[in-house]
C-alpha cells in the first residue's frame, strides 16, 4: 500500500528517539508559474532568491509582532519537542516545534542580530544557503499549523506563525506549493477550492433537495444565490459531493428547515475555506475573505453562517471582522459570522428541534476536536464553548457516545494529520505518520467502549481520515460528521403535508 | 583609586547602560509592531482583565510550561523563584538604609541561592540527558547555564565558605550611584562574581533572556478573544484598505 512502514499503533503515544533526517525528503510539488503568478508571486525562484528572502523576513517581522518575538523570545527548554504529532509519528527532530522554529530563527540571527552576525556558531545561527532553502520547503511543510505546540510554550510561542511566514517568504521568491496555490487560484477564478462552477452547484443541491424529498417526504431546500435570504451559508466545497461531508451539508438544510429561516448558498462565495491562511499570505487570505463580504452585500443577507470546517472557522472566528469587515450591515443581533453548531445549538436549547436518537443507535459516537476549532477560535459566549457545543450537539442526537483521553482531545487535541495544506496526495507519508497519535486515541476509545464512528467539524479532518484510517486498520467510513447525526436523527415537522410525502421514514442513509 | 576600581566602575556603568538601552531599544520595537491578526491561543480570556489572570499565571507559576513538562516546569520554576529572592535580597547593597522587607527576606535570599543552582543543575542535565533537547542547544544555550552557574557559585561562596569585605562592596556600589567612587575591595571571588554578572547584563539584551520581556508581547497569550465584537486593524492593514479604495475610486 505505502513505499514506507505504517507506524504501529500503541496504547497511548511514546515519545520517539531522535532519527535525524529521516524526513528531509518528504517535499510536496512546487508550483509552476501559472499557480504562482495570480497570487502575485514570480513564477519561479528568482536569480537574487537569498537576498529577496532576507528582505522579506524583515519586512515580515516589522508588520507580524508575533513574528518579532517569536524569533526572539525562545529559550530551547524543549517543552514543546514532544507535542507535535509530525515529531511522534516520524521521530525526524526538524519536526520538532523549536527545531523547525529554527530552520527560520537560525537565518534570522544570521542577519537580524548582533549575536548572530558577529559570533554565528556561538548562537547556532547560518548563512542562508540552498541547503538551509530545501529544509525549509520540505518541513514548512510537514506543519499543520495545528498550534498544539503553542499551547504548551511558556511564551506562547505559536510554530504556525513562523511557518506561515516561513512559507510567505518562499512563495515571494518563487518557490511555492502548488497544492495551496493552485487552489486559491481555483478560488479567485471559480468562487471555491474544487472548481465547482455554478451549474454544478446548482445541479448537486438540486439533487440534494430530491433526494432529501425521496427519504424524508419533506421539501427541504438547498437554495443558491437567492437574493433576499436572511442567512447567508458559507461551506467548504468538499460539503457539495464528498462523503461524509455531503451529509453534514444535507444536516444543515434540515436545521434551516425546521428553523424556519430562509437561507442560501452563493456561487461566487462557494468555500468556505481560505488557503491564503496556509500560505501566511495576508493580502491573499484577505481577497478570498472578501468574496464573502461582497456576496453577502449583493444577497442582501442579514446573517452569516459557516458550515464545518476548521481552519475556515478560525479564518471566519477570528479574522472575517478584520480582513473584511465591518460588518454593518448585517443584523446585529447575531455574531457575525456565526458557526452551523452555534445555530444549531441554540435551536436545541430553545427547545424548537426534536430528535429521534435510536436514528443513531447504530453508531457509537466519539468526537475528533479539529485544531483550528480547538485552539484558535471559539463557539458560543463562553471560553472553551468550542469544546461544548458541538458535544451537546452529539449527546443531542445519539445515544452513545465517549470522549477519548484528555491528552488528545480540547485544546490538547491532535490534528488529523493532513491540516495546514498538507492535505494533498503528494504527501501522504507524513499525512499518514502524523495522523498516528490520534489513531491511538481511537485505538483506546474503540478498545474500550465499542466506539464504531468518530465525528468531526472540519472538511480537512474528513477528508484526511477518510484516507489513514485504512492504514491504520479502520474503514474509511468511520468518520462522520456532526450534522449528519443531526441530519439522521432530526424530526422534521414542518412541510410534512407536501403530496406524496412519507413522513419519518429517514434511514441513516 | 586603584585600576581595578577604575575598570570596574567603568564595566558596571557599561553594564547598566547596554541593559538598559538595549532592553529599551527591543521592549519600543516589540510595542511598535503591530499585531495584524487575533491570534489568541484558545480557550482565551474573553476580557481584558481576563488577559491579566492568564498573564499572571504565566509569569508567576509558568501555567502553560506546567501542562508542557513536569521536570522542566519544576527546575525553571525553581530557579526563576528563587533568583528573584536572590535578586531582591541583593537589594540591601544599593540601599542605605536598607528597607525591612529587604531585612525580612535576607535569610531565605540567602538560601534560595541552594535552590537557584539546584534549579540550574537540573536545567543543564536535562540539555545533556534527553535526546530531544541535546538536539536543540546550541552551545550558547549551554554557556548561558555556565554563566547563571558561575554567578550562583561564587555569590553562595561567599555567603557560605569565605566571606568578602561586604562594607566596602556596598560602598563602592552606592558611590557608583553617587557618582562619588569608592574603591572597590580586591576580593577574587567578589571579581569573579561582578565581572560575570556585569556579563549576563551586556548580554542580555542580545539573547534568548528576551524572553523576559517578550512573553509580556505574546499575542497568544495577551490577546483578549473578542474578535467578533471588535474590529482588530493593523495600521500597515488600513493603510492597504486605503490604497485599495482609491484604486477603485480612480478605476
Amino acid at each position: 500500500m505505502a513505499d514506507f512502514d505504517i507506524p504501529e499503533l500503541k496504547e497511548y503515544p511514546i515519545i520517539p528517539h531522535i532519527q535525524p533526517g529521516v524526513m528531509a525528503h518528504s517535499k510536496p510539488f512546487v508550483a509552476k508559474p501559472e499557480f504562482q503568478e495570480p497570487l502575485g508571486y514570480p513564477g519561479e525562484l528568482v536569480d537574487n532568491w537569498q537576498e529577496k528572502a532576507i528582505e522579506k523576513l524583515g519586512e515580515l517581522k516589522g508588520k507580524y509582532r508575533s513574528l518579532q518575538v517569536f524569533l526572539d523570545a525562545c529559550v530551547k527548554c524543549g517543552a514543546c519537542t514532544d507535542k507535535c504529532h509530525y515529531y511522534l509519528g516520524t521521530a525526524d527532530p526538524k519536526n520538532m516545534p523549536v527545531a523547525r522554529q529554527d530552520l527560520l530563527r537560525k537565518v534570522y540571527r544570521r542577519y537580524y542580530t548582533f549575536a548572530g552576525k558577529y559570533f554565528p556558531k556561538l548562537v547556532g545561527a547560518v548563512d542562508l544557503t540552498r541547503e538551509v532553502l530545501d529544509d525549509w520547503y520540505a518541513y514548512y511543510h510537514q506543519c499543520s499549523q495545528c498550534r498544539r505546540c503553542s499551547v504548551y510554550c511558556p511564551y506562547g510561542i505559536d510554530t504556525a506563525e513562523i511557518s506561515m511566514a516561513a512559507r510567505e517568504i518562499m512563495d515571494s521568491i518563487g518557490l511555492g506549493q502548488k497544492y495551496c496555490n493552485e487552489i486559491i487560484g481555483k478560488v479567485f477564478k471559480i468562487g471555491n477550492n474544487l472548481g465547482l462552477p455554478e451549474p454544478a452547484l446548482a445541479d448537486t443541491l438540486e439533487g440534494l433537495e430530491e433526494e432529501v424529498y425521496e427519504d424524508t417526504g419533506v421539501k427541504v431546500r438547498y437554495p443558491l444565490d437567492e437574493e433576499g435570504a436572511e442567512i447567508l451559508l458559507v461551506t467548504p466545497s468538499a460539503d457539495f459531493f464528498a462523503e461524509p461531508h455531503v451529509d453534514g451539508l444535507i444536516g444543515y438544510g434540515k436545521v434551516f428547515h425546521e428553523a424556519g429561516v430562509s437561507w442560501t448558498l452563493s456561487s461566487y462565495a462557494s468555500e468556505a475555506a481560505n488557503f491564503g491562511m496556509f500560505i501566511g499570505s495576508y493580502e491573499n487570505m484577505r481577497r478570498v475573505a472578501l468574496r464573502i463580504r461582497e456576496a453577502a452585500i449583493k444577497l442582501g443577507v442579514k446573517r452569516i453562517v459557516f458550515g464545518e470546517c476548521g481552519h475556515a472557522w478560525r479564518v471566519a472566528y477570528s479574522f472575517l471582522n478584520t480582513l473584511a469587515g465591518p460588518f454593518d450591515f448585517l443584523d446585529p443581533n447575531y455574531p457575525v459570522p456565526q458557526h452551523i453548531c452555534e445555530f444549531t445549538y441554540d435551536l436545541i436549547k430553545q427547545g424548537r428541534l426534536k430528535f429521534d436518537k435510536s436514528e443513531n443507535d447504530h453508531m457509537v459516537l466519539t468526537f475528533h476536536d479539529s485544531c483550528n476549532v480547538a485552539r484558535a477560535s471559539r463557539m458560543g459566549d463562553f471560553p472553551g464553548g468550542q469544546f461544548v457545543i458541538p458535544r451537546e450537539i452529539i449527546k443531542a442526537t445519539c445515544n452513545h457516545f465517549y470522549d477519548m483521553d484528555d491528552w488528545g482531545i480540547k485544546e490538547a487535541t491532535f490534528c488529523c494529520g493532513g491540516g495546514g495544506g498538507l492535505l494533498t496526495d503528494d504527501l501522504m507519508e507524513v499525512r499518514i505518520k502524523g495522523a498516528l497519535p490520534r489513531m491511538e486515541a481511537l485505538k483506546d476509545v474503540v478498545e474500550n467502549y465499542g466506539v464504531t464512528h468518530m465525528a468531526a467539524i472540519c472538511a480537512i479532518c474528513k477528508s484526511q481520515f477518510t484516507k489513514v484510517l485504512p492504514y491504520y486498520g479502520f474503514t474509511m467510513d468511520q468518520i462522520v460528521s456532526v450534522h449528519q447525526l443531526v441530519s439522521n436523527a432530526i424530526i422534521l415537522t414542518r412541510g410534512t403535508e407536501e403530496p406524496g410525502g412519507e413522513a419519518e421514514t429517514a434511514d441513516a442513509a | 583609586m586603584t585600576f581595578l576600581t577604575v575598570v570596574y566602575a567603568l564595566l558596571f556603568y557599561v553594564a547598566t547602560g547596554v541593559l538598559l538601552f538595549g532592553l529599551g531599544y527591543k521592549i519600543r520595537q516589540y510595542w511598535k509592531t503591530p499585531q495584524p491578526l487575533k491570534i489568541p491561543t484558545t480557550p482565551a480570556p474573553v476580557t481584558r482583565s481576563g488577559v491579566v489572570i492568564r498573564m499572571l499565571k504565566e509569569v508567576t507559576v509558568f501555567a502553560s510550561l506546567f501542562k508542557g513538562n513536569k521536570w522542566t516546569w519544576l527546575f525553571g520554576w525553581t530557579f526563576h523563584a528563587a533568583l528573584l529572592l536572590v535578586l531582591l535580597r541583593h537589594l540591601r547593597y544599593f540601599q542605605e538604609p536598607v528597607w525591612g522587607w529587604v531585612r525580612f527576606i535576607q535569610p531565605f535570599g540567602k538560601y534560595a541561592a541552594f535552590a537557584m543552582l539546584a534549579g540550574l543543575a537540573g536545567l543543564w542535565a536535562r540539555r545533556f540527558l534527553v535526546d530531544r533537547v541535546r538536539y536543540i542547544s546550541a552551545p550558547s544555550d549551554h554557556l548561558m547555564l555556565a554563566l547563571l552557574l558561575g554567578i550562583g557559585i561564587s555569590g553562595a561562596s561567599m555567603t557560605f565558605v569565605a566571606h568578602a569585605d561586604i562594607v566596602s562592596l556596598k560602598a563602592f556600589f552606592l558611590g557608583l550611584i553617587r557618582f562619588d567612587w569608592q574603591p572597590i575591595p580586591s576580593d577574587p571571588l567578589l571579581l569573579i562574581h561582578l565581572l560575570l554578572v556585569a556579563t549576563l547584563m551586556i548580554v542580555f539584551p542580545y539573547s534568548k533572556l528576551l524572553h523576559a520581556p517578550g512573553v509580556f508581547f505574546s499575542p497568544t497569550r495577551n490577546q483578549v478573544d473578542n474578535p467578533r465584537e471588535q474590529r482588530h486593524v493593523a495600521p500597515w492593514a488600513e493603510e492597504l484598505e486605503r490604497k485599495e479604495r482609491r484604486q477603485a475610486a480612480a478605476g
